[in-house]
């Protein structure tokens, strides 16, 4: 029998209290979990926040997360994070060549652009590059 | 079968007029060949909505009590400086006008979230604008200080005033330089990474009647989702160009200075814009309606995206020096492909002007004629053309011996 892999991308939120301990480590070593972080930061009242990529069987995932959840963790999925507020957005399509992941897309022949927030890596460069301001980060 | 502009608003009154966007033009004149639709089709109506720096608004805000003169004095609207150098209680606002705190671009790229362009959106959103005056005081305008909130709906007059709109076309940017830099067309990244264009294309007004035969001073167009009309010619207007065979500017040419009441129009069709580290500036809607009195007028219309060409100019170096030097010229058709090819390298290309509002410029302003309740207009004087040997000067810069 084949186990489907599963990957996702996820954004957490460490509280003080946790920022000092070696989580990731457990999700590799009890779960069997791959990781790729795409961003990790401490704000200065050192709350951490790692957006991270993860793989692995479903049923370890699950675990992983349920793990995380226990340890304290507060856990988003990245697409709730960087909004495009539909009233502000212009619909110009500037932000199409900046995006690394290619998030942005145009819809032919119309030319309206498209978010695909599941492309999103949350990096945050399309925020200001945006002329009207009509994208939103949401940690 | 030439028509009048009078027989035309004759048929819009009887609701019998026959109204296109410049993009339905292109199709039905190749269908039908351009004398048909010459004699079947009476307005063809254009749009562009994009960033134009040089807009603003002026004001009348009605006189305190005791009275104050703020001509000569400091005027502050959401903290953002207004111009007072008139009578007692007028005032400008420009699109680019920032707050006397913003740390503009001490930590290169400056965000530039709020400025001009902001406060004239949201003085035409209906919000309340803060704001406070300083002046020196006269025997007639006793006052020295105010404070206050304003709003639209109280205002004498908010004027939009824009001495540079709608050009008729427009440089494509792209830096050739080996570090990512920021400009007035977007966020230009190093190596030829990127090339950002500003135009409807062939949508955009002043591309559909590229002699100006039937757009002038005193037409009456779609500005800001209001009325609007056309004041003069913009400033660096330059209609005597490069063009291509058929009359179509390969550079920017021709502009329009525009005026309407900024009561009628909407904060959606008015836009406060921020261009990272570059500065604040306004995104507005323009739509211009073209009669068409005859068939060399309707050929003007069909123009398409393949036929209008514009230059790629390096803003990293000959933009900013002043160098003649272009790397290639481009049409519209390659540029709307999403790519295009510099120096054998293939380029990502991407719009600072919008054209799905653009068609919804020239759809709204179709509607307007079709429901009778917006007749053309006959220019009162002509924009400069080609024969007027206008042309866009640079400065001679004169240094002064101290």
């Amino acid at each position: 029998m084949i186990v489907m892999a599963t990957t996702k991308r996820i954004v957490l939120h460490f509280p003080k209290r946790l920022a000092d301990r070696a989580i990731v480590y457990h999700l590799v070593k009890d779960f069997d979990l791959q990781f790729n972080i795409l961003k990790a930061s401490i704000t200065p009242e050192e709350e951490g926040l790692m957006v991270l990529e993860l793989t692995g069987k479903q049923a370890d995932y699950d675990k992983g997360i349920q793990y995380l959840t226990e340890t304290g963790v507060r856990i988003q999925s990245l697409g709730q994070n960087v909004l495009r507020n539909e009233e502000r957005c212009t619909q110009c399509g500037v932000c199409i060549t900046l995006c690394p992941t290619g998030a942005f897309e145009l819809e032919r022949p119309a030319r309206r652009v498209v978010f695909q927030d599941e492309k999103c890596l949350a990096c945050g460069l399309c925020i200001k590059a945006c002329p009207p301001r009509a994208m939103e980060l949401h940690f | 079968m030439a028509k009048t502009v009078a027989e035309i608003n004759e048929k819009i009154k009887a609701g019998k007029a026959v109204v296109v966007t410049a993009e339905e033009i292109i199709e039905i004149a190749r269908e039908k060949g351009t004398k048909k639709a010459a004699q079947e089709i009476d307005v063809v109506t254009t749009g562009t909505f994009g960033p134009m720096c040089s807009s603003g608004a002026y004001f009348n805000i009605g006189h305190s009590k005791p009275k104050i003169k703020l001509g000569g004095g400091k005027t502050y609207l959401n903290d953002v400086p207004a111009y007072a150098a008139f009578a007692a209680v007028d005032l400008f606002l420009g699109a680019n006008a920032l707050p006397d705190d913003d740390p503009r671009n001490r930590n290169h790229p400056g965000e530039f979230n709020y400025g001009g362009g902001h406060v004239i959106e949201e003085l035409v959103a209906g919000k309340d604008i803060r704001l406070i005056a300083t002046a020196y005081g006269t025997d007639c305008y006793p006052r020295k200080r105010l404070a206050t909130w304003i709003n639209i709906k109280d205002l004498n007059e908010a004027v939009l005033f824009n001495m540079r709109n709608a050009y008729q076309n427009y440089n494509v940017a792209i830096n050739g330089s080996n570090k990512t830099i920021y400009t007035y067309l977007g966020i230009l990244k190093p190596n030829l990474g990127n090339a950002n264009f500003c135009s409807a294309g062939q949508l955009s007004p002043l591309l559909n009647d590229p002699y100006y035969k039937t757009i002038g001073i005193g037409t009456k167009i779609f500005l800001g989702g209001g009325t609007g009309l056309i004041a003069w010619q913009g400033t660096q207007h330059d209609p005597a160009g490069l063009r291509t065979p058929s009359g179509v500017p390969k550079r920017g040419a021709g502009t329009l200075a525009v005026i309407g009441d900024l009561k009628q129009m909407s904060p959606k069709w008015l836009v406060g814009t921020s261009m990272l580290g570059y500065g604040v500036t306004l995104t507005v809607g323009v739509g211009i309606p073209i009669p068409i009195l005859s068939e060399e007028i309707l050929q003007y219309t069909t123009v398409t995206d393949a036929d209008i060409l514009a230059p790629v100019i390096d803003y990293s170096d000959a933009y900013p020096q002043r160098k003649p030097d272009i790397l290639a010229e481009v049409s519209y058709a390659e540029l709307k492909s999403g790519q295009i090819k510099i120096q054998s390298k293939k380029v990502p290309t991407a719009s600072l002007s919008s054209y799905p509002k653009a068609v919804e410029i020239a759809n709204t302003l179709k509607q307007w004629i079709l429901s009778g309740q917006f007749l053309l207009t006959e220019p009162v004087a002509p924009l400069p053309g080609v024969e007027s040997g206008i042309s866009f000067k640079p400065l001679n810069e004169r240094p002064i011996e101290e």
